[in-house]
């Protein structure tokens, strides 16, 4: 490991102008990426990672930002050459990769003029030679029949396709640096695991570097050889990724690692366990505390049977309907109140469309939907506004699900204003009593949402949907969106309100490690239908279903000694749930495994 | 692309209810406006032994759902009646005036569209710089500028003041292309720079969007030079909503022309129209006015299929 580093990086700084004042938002950042290495730089959002990055690459907007120190590529400081050398770098020696292949490609462009544009300007091939050179490049990144799909565009390839476009074009001028911001963080586990695969085999092909910034420290430990931690701006910790994850010694890096949900961690634990909080600032740990809710086995507050859910799908001068979108079929399952139900299976596979049929937000096809006794399919209009009363939804993105002109005292207070439950001196009583529930202060209520962080309108939405004093909540990828330290307060949260308030919850997710850690049972969904369901110890300690099998193993582990490793998971996507019309669904056989543990078999 | 005549055949079917519609509406408001034609028409006459064969002649004494039949089934087969006023039949009137307003339109889209786009990508790329705020404080004079004041200070300038340009007056572009393109051109400019204010407005905040997207940081990452960036990646993004927008503002510029023929006095369309208003010619207001609907409609058509063509994500869906 003595060779000269290919990117060397000293006291970068990068500072934003915020209302006429020059704020820093990088301090005195330094590492050093030598030849064929994969460096991570790991942080939660607002850390400065991805500053970072569209810093060396000076990708930043001139007016409002200021960039100090060096970064040496090959001895050469990036910082000093002029905006015609560095255009020569970017795509050329450096190049990188985004977290967002759907956005990441223009739409209004094939993709083999989208990759052959960086032979052409970089390289100064002519076009024909840079067509085959492109067709080269999208077969080696695996994408099947790729001299056909050159002419394609980016809406015409799913996620994990656009985002070996991404790579393939990334590759095409053979740079020495690939920097990697968060290049699999929106897509589904499965494909994140080839993508990792690829990633790896064709470093290891071109023998190049990698800079790879993520918050996701399961991906750390499989793909980096150093690690660097950032916390609001600083580099707190940079070493060999082992030693981080063994003998971390900055408190921050100790409360990440503690804070990662990780597969396999709730072997022989009997009911969901808390995460342990550690103070980023002291270090200090709190012992995790499993939860005291023991779900009744006697009747279910939910109980749904044979749902299904179709989509009809349209085409043709009179937009007949051609067949329909199998979203959700034959789904049955029961929730018991202080329960949680988890829902897991990847974009795609009816999870969100069951929960939401279950509130008749989307009017299922067909099935038996019972919520406390209460037939839901038959209810009329006002009934089933009472419904939803004991009924409520905590969604994904907090940022978008509040509205931005609402005080955030009025928006938790709406729903029990509407529903008639008290006057506007009792629903401000609910209100400040709902706010200190969830961890804010009833100080709070006149602020609007975007006076919060992240994390603390997840808590605001969770409020909210208190406020009716529901019996169920359906939790549809509720934590997500947020930060691995608030991840863990939020889920948390949800386990202490599960006890206090007796909740059952519908935990839908993809994150198999958090369902792991709060649900009482599991269900695994793909194309539409439940293909195993069972009490979560038994459905993770013996997974049955080749699926949910799949699922696991694609599942990245926080422990830098599975580095390198290969899953070899099949190149392929996940198939389409769209049916022709007269499509007879086939009918499924289930076997038990142990009690409660069912399972499809045919 | 095999399905553009079967996507064009489909607008088309959708547009013929819609013409109904247009043709109910313009025959009915006409007949509750105030104000009787053959009383226009005859003047100072008001014996009514006069009158009475007038109106029957024009059949203006029969139920008025059979007036319209009548109507509408000679615009089917393109007769759109004969002027009260001038006994000339209004498809030749209009025959005679549409080139002219459509010469008008055509350099007035023109000057809207060389004036408004380049200035809203370069407002939109110098966001927030003097630039922007000249472009902008443009723009927006621009708007408020009334076209009748503008077009009264360019004939005292232009014309009266440096004797540059005719100040009015009219010419068939193809007897004399060069006279003609002279005397549209101040009128086509006062009419166009409303228009470019708003196409420039709109193509600023298109741009805007599209440059902060993520294809556009991809392309910038890839190296290519801020004009491949501007104008190849990001301006055909923007153009996408601007196409929508030119087809609505072609109402627009119909509105506007009723005033500009006014001043330069330019034997158009617009002045058409407004003759027949004040003379209670129904037939040629009904006339003009399906005509503008028609034209509409198929401005309309023609900037939805020019966005599928642009937006490879529409034309999959086909």
């Amino acid at each position: 490991m003595t060779a000269e580093p290919i990117l060397s990086v000293r006291s970068l700084t990068t500072s934003f102008r915020v209302d006429g004042e020059w704020k820093p938002v990088v301090r005195d950042v330094s590492f050093d990426i030598r030849p064929g290495e994969t460096l991570a730089i790991v942080g939660e959002s607002g850390s400065g990672k991805s500053v970072t990055l569209l810093s060396i690459m000076r990708l930043l907007a001139h007016s409002t930002s200021r960039i100090e120190g060096q970064v040496l590529l090959n001895g050469r400081d990036l910082l000093s050459l002029s905006e015609k050398e560095i255009r020569a770098v970017r795509g050329n020696e450096v190049s990188m990769i985004f977290q967002e292949p759907m956005t990441s490609l223009n739409p209004i462009f094939t993709i083999g003029r989208q990759i052959s544009e960086v032979l052409t300007r970089h390289k100064g091939m002519s076009a024909t030679y840079a067509r085959t050179e492109t067709i080269r490049m999208l077969e080696k990144v695996r994408i099947p029949n790729a001299a056909s799909r050159f002419n394609e565009y980016p809406h015409q390839f799913s996620g994990g396709m656009r985002q070996r476009v991404m790579i393939a074009m990334a590759l095409a001028s053979r740079p020495k640096l690939l920097i990697a911001d968060e290049p699999t963080t929106a897509l589904d586990v499965t494909i994140q695991g080839q993508i990792l695969d690829l990633i790896k085999t064709l470093q290891e092909e071109e023998g190049m570097s990698v800079l790879f910034i993520t918050h996701d420290m399961g991906v750390v430990a499989e793909i980096a050889d150093r690690t660097v931690v950032m916390f609001r701006g600083d580099a707190v910790e940079s070493g060999e990724t082992e030693q981080i994850f063994h003998r971390g010694q900055h408190p921050y890096t100790r409360a990440l690692l503690s804070a990662v949900p990780r597969l396999g961690s709730m072997e022989g634990q009997a009911v969901p366990l808390r995460f342990p909080i550690v103070d980023t600032v002291t270090g200090i740990t709190t012992e995790p505390q499993p939860s005291r809710t023991m779900p009744e086995r006697d009747a279910p507050i939910l109980k749904v049977e044979n749902l299904v859910t179709r989509f009809p799908v349209r085409s043709g001068l009179f937009s007949r309907q051609t067949g329909s979108i199998h979203a959700v079929e034959n789904v049955s399952f029961d929730l018991k109140q202080g329960e949680t139900l988890a829902l897991v299976g990847e974009s795609g596979c009816g999870k969100s469309t069951t929960g939401r049929s279950v509130m008749r937000l989307i009017e299922p096809t067909s099935g038996d939907i019972r919520l406390d006794g209460q037939n839901v399919r038959e209810l009329g209009s006002s009934q089933l506004q009472r419904m939803r009363k004991s009924i409520q939804m905590i969604f994904q993105d907090p940022f978008s699900s509040l509205n931005p002109r609402m005080s955030v005292g009025q928006a938790i207070a709406e729903p029990f204003l509407k529903h008639g439950m008290g006057n506007a001196a009792e629903a401000k009583q609910k209100t400040a009593d709902l706010l200190e529930r969830v961890g804010l202060s009833a100080s709070m209520m006149n602020r609007y949402p975007h006076e919060f962080s992240g994390g603390q309108r997840q808590r605001i939405a969770i409020a909210r949907a208190l406020s009716l004093d529901p019996k169920v909540i359906v939790a549809d990828e509720s934590v997500s969106a947020l930060d691995v330290s608030i991840k863990a307060q939020v889920c948390n949260l949800l386990l202490d309100l599960q006890e206090q308030l007796d909740l059952a919850f519908l935990f839908i997710s993809h994150d198999m490690a958090v369902v792991e850690r709060v649900s009482h049972r599991v269900a695994v969904m793909y194309l539409g239908e439940i293909v195993e369901i069972g009490p979560r110890a038994a459905v993770f300690e013996n997974p049955q279903h080749p699926y949910t099998r799949k699922l696991m193993s694609a599942v990245p582990v926080p422990d830098p000694a599975r580095r390198g490793i290969r899953r070899g998971l099949m190149e392929e996507e996940l198939n389409s749930p769209v049916r022709p019309m007269g499509y007879q669904s086939p009918k499924r056989e289930y076997r038990e495994v142990s009690a409660g543990h069912i399972v499809q078999v045919a | 692309m095999v399905q553009m005549p079967v996507y064009i055949g489909k607008r088309l079917l959708v547009a013929i209810p819609t013409l109904l519609i247009i043709s109910i509406f313009v025959f009915s408001l006409q007949k509750l406006l105030p104000g009787d034609p053959i009383m226009a028409m005859a003047g100072e006459e008001r014996d009514p032994a006069v009158l009475e064969p007038l109106r029957e002649k024009y059949h203006l004494n029969d139920p008025i759902p059979v007036q319209y039949v009548r109507w509408l089934g000679g615009v089917a087969q393109g007769d759109l009646g004969v002027s009260l006023r001038t006994n000339q039949p209004v498809l030749e009137l209009i025959g005679q005036k549409l080139p002219v307003t459509i010469q008008l339109a055509v350099m007035s889209m023109f000057f809207a569209v060389i004036i408004g786009v380049p200035m809203g990508i370069l407002a939109a790329v110098k966001k927030n710089t003097i630039l922007d705020y000249i472009a902008n404080l443009v723009a927006l004079s621009g708007l408020s500028v009334p076209n009748f004041w503008l077009g009264i200070m360019l004939i005292l300038l232009i014309s009266v003041n440096l004797g540059w340009l005719p100040a009015s007056g009219f010419e068939s572009i193809f007897v004399d292309p060069v006279r003609s393109i002279q005397t549209m051109l101040m009128p086509s400019f006062v009419l166009g720079t409303g228009l470019a204010a708003t196409l420039m407005r709109h193509t600023r905040s298109a741009m805007l969007g599209v440059l902060s997207s993520d294809y556009i940081r991809t392309a910038r990452a890839k190296g290519l030079s801020p004009r491949e960036v501007i104008l190849s990646h990001s301006f055909r993004n923007a153009l996408l909503p601007v196409v929508t927008l030119s087809a609505l503002l072609f109402g627009e510029l119909l509105a506007g022309a009723v005033l500009t023929e006014q001043i330069f006095t330019i034997p158009g369309f617009g002045k058409l129209i407004v003759d027949a208003v004040f003379n209670r010619d129904y037939a040629v207001v009904q006339g003009v006015v399906m005509c503008t609907a028609v034209g509409f409609l198929v401005m309309n058509l023609a900037a939805d299929i020019l966005y599928v063509l642009l937006n490879p994500r529409l034309r999959a869906t086909l």
